[in-house]
């Protein structure tokens, strides 16, 4: 059994359809620490003793939000700014998040077709993910293929969404379950397709 | 101003009022006594430094102050609220008048006066002195309460009295004599006259609604102040010498003006411009009104004077009362305004020495009319001492509870007690956010204040459980307590959760020692708040800024700094009675504070690896 964090970070809770959907899911699920980041700091002022203890607490680290500007909310950018300390996540002794796992749990807009080469955004999801697979990366963090929910805009209705929030919450049970092939979700595109039915 | 006595009269009106008025002050006397003592000492019948035609001439050239006040007083009422008090000023106004002179005429039959200088000396005892009363009900901050709004009605009724008295007079001298004074006017045919009065008060109204905000644009645009502050004299002298062509009382005509400009962008202008002038001259004008003070006739008969002072006062007093009574005026405001109105006024003067001229009144009774008038008027700043100190805490314990809370139709999920200054920024921040608030406030006066801005505010004693059931408590989600006394605050939150165990209290606190009470009480400590502490490290944060210190760095910095108070307070709630704990505790958290920030101060430009601040990452 791995323990799981969850770390949500979504500036308005109260305008968000999917995204508050699956962090009611993802609270459901026994074994899982859920942490909405700016409910516990809406003053950006992360306490970073207490987001390291949680860190090396935990095996699985996933970061939901919504994808903004092709990245997260600012206040992720904060928290690993400020959480991620050279000596304690990099660096010379900084050892803390060894061989753990990081995931990402991103709804975006756009349709999956528009994130590539050829598409509107011409980079795919996990090109633009770069640095926080990089970041994941120099603090020997196992980085896998983000969890996306792709056309946010246009899944308006619960009944649509409900079925997606049951899915990631199979994720996380096999995250906490290590039922994942965690080397496919690595090298995939998007773990969507590796949710055990 | 070649004259050396110019400089020495000023001189010594100046060093009167300087020397005086703050004494008097200190006293607790008013600075309307302190000028009329002044008045008297350096008037003719005691120290005789000034007087005479000289102080006559002073106290006519003051008597502008009178005006300037008036035509201030209309710059602050706007012609819809005026018309909103013509119940007052017709009524009570008067009344007042009428019956004051009617008791006045029959004590003074009843002594063996004849029906005709009765008349002109009821007529004359009637008015009130305007200066006086105004001065000193702005003072005390008292113009704003019903008592003070009531007396300014009666007094403007009084005003405008004048008029039809100036034009009685004549009719009531024994020989007929001709005034000699706005004597075109009276050339005129009888029907033209009211016209061409009409046509002064129209001209004014006209001029202040058109020509003279364009005229002070134009004035504005050239930069110099003082030209406007000559511009604003010029408007009320000009006002003022129409009034007198055509008969009417130049204080009316300002006020009228003052009305009319109530509404113009250049009234606070005006207000500051003239300000300095009106508190001159109507200190000159108590100066002159105090050495006009005849003591010679006041020691040929004290006893007399004495008794006629005390007369009037209580005559006024008692008239006023019984109309107060009548008209179902009620509480301290009654006792303000009987007790306010009681002298007489500076119109009796001028009044007065016509009625010699026309051979009205016998030179020796109008001198003894003069002496009583001004004594009565040296007097007011102690009535309205009496008032103040005994009459006025009588009433603010009971008039609250006169007052019936109103009856709340509403129950909103959340109840606010107090919307004073603290409450009021709760209150409307939460309303701003869809929150629907039922909002009690105890000080009636701030209740309807309140309801003219638009805010459905309940008036009612939230400390009261009876209020608290009507606000639907028992339905409320959330009580916020932002009442100033702590000691209601705290009784407050003892009832409550004993009535309501489950109801979230969220309350103001005074400082840190309230805060660990309410802790004490059972509230969380995320639901006290420190009522200065949000504003005061505003304030620090624009220091530092103003220091040129980052703005983003400081602001985090302010942020730190309160939650680590914020911590410090938890570590102080076990030990807040222990003084010796407390302090050092205190004293310890304070350096380990000054450390951490002198630690990210030193560290940052010497670790190129490090974030920019304490503990951060690097920029990889």
């Amino acid at each position: 059994m791995a323990s799981v964090l969850v770390l949500y970070a979504h500036p308005a809770p109260h305008k968000s359809r999917i995204n508050r959907r699956l962090a009611d899911a993802a609270r459901e699920v026994d074994g899982v620490t859920f942490r909405d980041l700016y409910e516990l700091y809406p003053d950006f002022l992360i306490d970073v003793q207490e987001e390291q203890k949680l860190l090396s607490e935990h095996d699985v680290i996933v970061l939901q939000h919504p994808f903004y500007w092709y990245s997260a909310p600012s206040l992720v950018k904060e928290y690993l700014d400020l959480v991620l300390t050279h000596g304690w996540a990099y660096g010379e002794g900084g050892t803390a998040l060894q061989g753990k796992i990081l995931l990402h749990a991103i709804s975006a807009g756009g349709s999956e077709e528009v994130y590539c080469s050829q598409g509107r955004n011409r980079f795919t999801i996990r090109q633009l993910l770069a640095p926080f697979d990089q970041t994941a990366f120099l603090c020997g963090l196992r980085y896998l293929a983000p969890h996306v929910i792709h056309g946010a805009n246009e899944l308006a209705d619960a009944a649509s969404i409900q079925p997606l929030a049951q899915g990631y919450a199979r994720l996380l049970k096999a995250l906490r379950d290590e039922t994942l092939p965690l080397d496919q979700a690595a090298a995939a595109h998007k773990i969507n397709d590796l949710i055990p039915a | 101003m070649h004259d050396p006595h110019f400089f020495l009269s000023a001189f010594i009106y100046l060093g009167a009022a300087v020397l005086l008025v703050p004494v008097a002050h200190r006293l607790g006397l008013g600075s309307v006594l302190g000028y009329l003592i002044g008045g008297a000492l350096i008037g003719p019948f005691a120290l005789g430094w000034v007087g005479g035609t000289q102080g006559e001439e002073a106290m006519h050239f003051a008597e502008f102050g009178v005006v300037i006040m008036l035509f201030m007083i209309g710059l602050e009422l706007e012609p819809a609220r005026l018309w909103r008090m013509r119940g007052p000023i017709f009524g009570l106004g008067g009344l007042q008048v009428f019956l004051t002179a009617l008791a006045v005429m029959g004590i003074a039959m009843a002594f063996g006066l004849e029906a005709r200088p009765a008349i002109a000396t009821g007529l004359i005892l009637a008015l009130s002195s305007t200066a006086i009363v105004i001065q000193t009900l702005q003072e005390k901050a008292l113009m704003r309460t019903d008592g003070g709004a009531d007396s300014f009605a009666v007094l403007l009724f009084q005003d405008i009295s004048v008029i039809p008295m100036l034009a009685v007079f004549p009719l009531l001298a024994a020989s007929v004599t001709k005034l000699e004074h706005h004597g075109w006017l009276q050339a005129l045919p009888h029907w033209a006259q009211p016209l061409v009065t009409l046509g002064a008060v129209v001209a004014i109204v006209v001029a202040g609604q058109f020509i003279v905000p364009r005229g002070f644009a134009i004035l504005a645009k050239t930069g110099l102040r003082e030209l406007l502050t000559a511009a604003a004299l010029l408007l009320i002298v000009g006002v003022a010498l129409l009034m007198t062509q055509v008969g009417l009382s130049p204080a009316l005509g300002a006020f009228v003006a003052g009305v009319v400009l109530a509404g113009s962008h250049y009234r606070h202008e005006l207000e500051s411009d003239l300000e300095p002038f009106k508190g001159l001259l109507l200190g000159l004008f108590f100066l002159a009104v105090g050495a006009s003070l005849d003591f010679s006739v006041i020691a040929a008969k004290p006893l007399l004077v004495a008794a006629l002072v005390a007369a009037l006062i209580l005559l006024k007093a008692a008239v006023m009362f019984i109309i107060a009574t009548f008209l179902k005026i009620r509480g301290s405001h009654r006792w303000l305004l009987s007790l306010a109105l009681a002298q007489g006024g500076e119109f009796a003067f001028a009044l007065l020495s016509m009625a010699i001229q026309q051979e009205i009144l016998e030179a020796e009774t109008a001198r003894l009319l003069v002496a009583v008038v001004a004594l009565s008027m040296a007097v007011t700043p102690l009535l309205f001492i009496i008032y103040e100190r005994v009459i006025a805490p009588r009433y603010t314990a009971i008039s609250r509870e006169e007052r019936a809370p109103d009856r709340i139709d509403e129950h909103a999920p959340v109840i606010l007690a107090g919307f004073g200054r603290f409450g009021n920024f709760v209150g409307r921040f939460m309303m701003s956010q869809g929150v629907k608030v039922t909002v009690l406030e105890s000080d009636p006066d701030h209740v309807d204040m309140l309801r003219k801005f638009g805010f459905k505010v309940f008036y009612g004693d939230a400390t009261r459980l009876s209020l608290l059931h009507a606000a639907g408590i028992e339905q409320a989600c959330l009580l916020i307590i932002a009442l100033a006394d702590q000691a209601k605050v705290a009784k407050l939150v003892t009832e409550v959760r004993e009535k309501f165990p489950k109801l979230r209290i969220l309350a103001r606190a005074h400082d840190y020692d309230q805060r660990f009470e309410l802790m004490g009480l059972g509230l969380a400590a995320e639901d006290t708040v420190h009522e200065q502490m949000g504003s005061a490290q505003e304030l620090a944060v624009r220091a530092l800024r103003a220091l040129g210190k980052p703005a983003y760095a400081t602001e985090r910095a302010a942020r730190h700094w309160r939650r680590y108070d914020e911590e410090t307070v938890h570590l102080l709630v076990p030990v807040h009675e222990d003084e010796d704990a407390y302090a050092s505790i205190v004293r310890e958290r304070r350096i380990e504070l000054t450390q951490l920030f002198e630690k990210d101060r030193a560290e940052l430009p010497d670790l190129s690896d490090k974030g920019w601040e304490i503990s951060r990452a690097e920029e990889t």
